[in-house]
């Protein structure tokens, strides 16, 4: 075996720290990690990068267009160097070496443009139309962003928990006990089933996943086409023993026709240092196969594919729109007792509709809430949201200083919000449902919404003498869920809060920071 | 120097007062220590200076008449003083921590830390007075001093926020989370009218002192918080409670575990939009501190304190009426200090 090259030892570096600083921020179980970590991994995602890009277009937000520009230079470096599922699957594939002894790992395998390009086609129209579930399912960010937060995160808080507790019988308090991300039997499948679809594919058969099914594998293939430095073989020293195509996890080292597929290079490089006559190598602007006889098959080839790949569109998309008219049925089944007609957006999304269509459902930010609102979506926002976060005020209710999701959004689905900002968006208003009060229906004091109201857009009023009764004042209240969250009726709330389709700005509470000071002259006792 | 303290009033009775405040005024090492360091500062004259004054001047000069012990008052209630000075003198005149707390015991501070707001807003209890309470329990002896709340907010925030957390540690006391089902243990209310069972933080069934620190406040559900609603913090499910007569619920927890020793935060009251308040125009500053081994005795006083009649706050009047201590003021002997 032959040392690591410096490219690859690069690689690796490069590598482990993007993912490291992904994987540390998907699992902050205290909430409170430094932005910058998310953000530095973040801003490096392809498919989040372009989103907010889309959802703000600011130079800062270009993260895509220098992965983009480093494809055009060097090819698909991002699969190796930036991915985090990459990084995944290049574990799966080393531990998968423990076992197997096999010297010949992989071998060259045919591509399969169809389906690829199908697939591409499919998930951008769709995102196109506002339809984000393909992204959801297939951009890596978001795949490897909710392995973190439903397989390991709930892992670290157990550890962390149990820890703690054995502390604390030992009278030791300095671990402190956190909440799980809660258990979502959707977000959980989801991400367990593409974990091993992704894991056993990364075991078997390299970057099949990456060069078949994720959209930022083909988009960047596309644009490698063109890429200035590429992997390509010597053909005069070049003997086709298949050293090299025998450590290619793409599978795209032809070695009978002595070329490279280089659209689906990853940019390992772990094939420049295999070659025994030195007939592997990374190098400006190789000479391409001379057009003529073989390019023009490959045009009626590109042609059929592309036929291929429509009809496959078609029938998707019809299979969709079948789907979509039963999403408004499960939508109207999904109303609550309580009548909502929207779940709530988190502050900084703007709306339902825009958050829905930007939202690759990574859930990074259901890592990050603090109060553990943020929860996935199942059937929340219809089909169409599947697994992109809602605010759950059964599970607890948003902090009114709070703006960790906004900050660590990598996809510009939530925007980032300055506290003052946000205590004024009012992503949802307060009903109140007198039938279902304690205070009407015991005539007894409560008042728990209220109480835990921000704003006070929940306040008492006279009901009977002696008695208070909560009220709503809608210009007021921001939509925090602290009402909500806090009512005990049961089975239903008496107070509770539908959400706003396009957030709006709350008025003003009374709002003076100065306390008055009034001593007493003496004790009124 | 609390019993050297609480000799001196015992001997002198009021006229004691006065020596007492002057003894910890010129004895307590760390006082001095802070007062020296502003008055290098520069800032600190007028203080020194108006810190002296009002010893002078303090009614309990010219009010002196019958002398009693540290443990013959119902009620202290101070005044005029910054927290966790006002708590030095009140402890001292109902005789020194060590009346309550004996070498070697476990003490449960607790405090409200209800609310991710700042010490400013007045939504949670006073971190100097808390720090100051567990630094007493510490000094007469205590093996350990625990502080924790039930929060309303996210814990990890409001214990961060208020204050309360850095403070206590800072003293040596420890800080437990409040927020962990597995802490609260069923107990048993026999005395309860509605609340017959609730599920207690376990620290306040193994502790042998427990000390009460609520904030003064507003309530939109109780009226008024204080130190029978700061029990609210020591139970896990407070829905409980709201759906069945809460105000019942509240004076029935009393049954259950009274506090030692009631210490009522009213430095910053919070007069409306409580408990939680929306901004710092809902705080007015009264600096004022009630002491009281009565936990009604001292909830009615404090009701006073924020405008209210005792009988006029339903919890009060129904502790009152279960004879869980007393509203009648006026049968109580009541120390009061002027800082």
């Amino acid at each position: 075996m032959k040392s690591k090259t410096g490219l690859q030892i690069a690689r690796l570096v490069v590598s482990v720290v993007v993912t490291g600083l992904i994987a540390v921020s998907f699992l902050d179980i205290t909430a409170s990690q430094p932005v910058w970590v998310a953000n530095y991994g973040t801003h490096w995602q392809f498919v989040p990068s372009i989103l907010s890009f889309l959802a703000a277009p600011a130079i800062a937000a270009g993260g895509f267009i220098i992965i983009a520009l480093l494809t055009l230079l060097f090819g698909r470096v991002y699969c190796s160097w930036l991915c985090p599922l990459g990084f995944f699957q290049d574990v799966v594939g080393a531990v998968g070496r423990l076992f197997r002894k096999k010297k010949r790992r992989f071998q060259y395998s045919k591509p399969v443009p169809v389906l690829r390009y199908a697939l591409l086609i499919l998930i951008v129209v769709m995102a196109l139309v506002g339809i984000m579930v393909p992204v959801v399912l297939t951009d890596p960010f978001s795949i490897f962003g909710r392995m973190m937060t439903h397989l390991a995160h709930p892992m670290v808080t157990g550890l962390n928990n149990l820890f703690s507790g054995w502390l604390s019988q030992a009278d030791v308090f300095w671990l402190k006990p956190r909440t799980t991300t809660g258990f979502h039997a959707g977000a959980f499948l989801t991400g367990l089933s593409l974990t091993l679809i992704v894991g056993v594919m990364a075991f078997r058969s390299g970057r099949l996943w990456c060069n078949t099914v994720c959209p930022a594998g083909t988009l960047l293939g596309l644009i490698s086409r063109t890429a200035l430095w590429r992997i390509n073989l010597d053909k005069a020293k070049c003997t086709s023993c298949g050293l090299c195509s025998s450590v290619c996890k793409a599978q795209c080292i032809d070695v009978k026709e002595r070329k490279v597929d280089f659209d689906r290079c990853v940019g390992c490089m772990n094939c420049l240092n295999t070659c025994r006559q030195g007939g592997v190598k990374y190098e400006w602007l190789p000479k391409q196969p001379a057009p003529g006889s073989t390019k023009t098959p490959a045009m009626g080839e590109g042609r059929r594919t592309a036929l291929k790949a429509f009809a496959l569109l078609a029938v998707t998309v019809a299979m969709t729109k079948i789907k979509a008219a039963t999403d408004v049925f499960s939508l109207k089944k999904a109303v609550k007792p309580n009548n909502r007609s929207h779940f709530v957006s988190p502050p900084g999304s703007l709306g339902i509709d825009r958050f829905n269509d930007v939202c690759t459902a990574c859930h990074l930010c259901v890592s990050a809430c603090p109060t553990r609102v943020l929860q996935p979506s199942f059937t929340e926002y219809g089909l169409k949201g599947f697994l992109q976060p809602f605010m759950d005020y059964h599970s607890n209710f948003c902090n009114f200083e709070c703006t960790r999701c906004g900050e660590v959004c990598p996809t510009g689905a939530i925007t980032a919000l300055l506290p003052e900002v946000k205590k004024r968006v009012q992503t949802d208003i307060a009903h109140f449902v007198k039938e279902n009060c304690v205070v009407n229906t015991d005539e007894t004091s409560c008042g728990a919404c209220s109480e835990h109201c921000p704003t006070k857009a929940v306040h008492m009023v006279e009901y009977k003498p002696g008695l208070l009764i909560p009220e709503v004042n809608d210009s007021i209240c921001v939509g925090c869920g602290a009402c909500e969250y806090a009512c005990p009726t049961l089975p239903n709330r008496a107070i509770f809060v539908d959400g706003n389709l396009v957030h709006k700005v709350a008025s003003e509470p009374e709002n003076a920071d100065e306390n008055k000071e009034e001593v007493p002259e003496e004790f009124p006792f | 120097m609390p019993i050297r303290v609480s000799l001196a009033s015992a001997v002198l009775g009021n006229e004691g007062v006065l020596l007492q405040e002057f003894l910890t005024f010129t004895l307590s090492e760390k006082i001095n220590r802070m007062e020296r360091r502003n008055f290098f500062k520069g800032i600190g004259a007028g203080l020194l200076a108006g810190g002296f004054l009002s010893h002078l001047s303090g009614n309990d000069l010219l009010g002196a008449a019958i002398p009693l012990p540290p443990e013959a008052y119902d009620m202290i209630a101070v005044k005029g003083g910054e927290p966790e000075v006002m708590f030095d003198k009140g402890i001292a005149a109902m005789g020194g921590m060590k009346r309550f707390v004996k070498k070697g015991q476990t003490v449960v501070v607790k405090p409200n830390i209800g609310w991710d707001v700042s010490v400013e807003r007045g939504g949670n209890t006073n971190p100097k007075l808390v720090a100051r309470i567990v630094k007493h329990c510490l000094d007469a002896g205590a093996k350990e001093v625990y502080t924790f709340d039930n929060t309303c907010d996210n814990w990890v925030k409001c214990y961060e926020t208020s204050g309360i957390e850095a403070a206590v540690k800072a003293v040596g006391g420890k800080v437990v989370p409040g927020n962990t089902e597995s802490y609260y243990k069923t107990v048993k209310i026999p005395n309860g009218r509605v609340l017959k069972e609730a599920k207690v933080h376990e620290l306040l069934i193994s502790a042998d002192v427990f000390i009460n620190v609520p904030i003064l406040k507003h309530h939109s559900s109780a009226q008024v918080s204080i130190a029978m609603k700061n029990l609210m913090g020591i139970v896990w499910d407070r829905r409980y409670w709201h759906r069945n007569n809460l105000q019942q619920c509240i004076a029935d927890m009393v049954t259950w575990r009274k506090p030692d020793l009631n210490v009522i935060d009213a430095y910053r009251v919070m007069m409306k939009n409580g408990p939680r308040g929306v901004s710092e125009a809902d705080v007015t500053v009264m600096k004022s501190l009630l002491l009281s081994t009565d936990i009604v005795a001292a909830d009615a006083a404090a009701a006073k304190l924020f405008g209210s009649e005792p009988s006029d706050i339903e919890h009060i009047k129904l502790a009152h009426e279960m004879k869980l201590g007393t509203i009648d003021l006026k049968s109580l002997n009541i120390q009061r200090i002027t800082v």
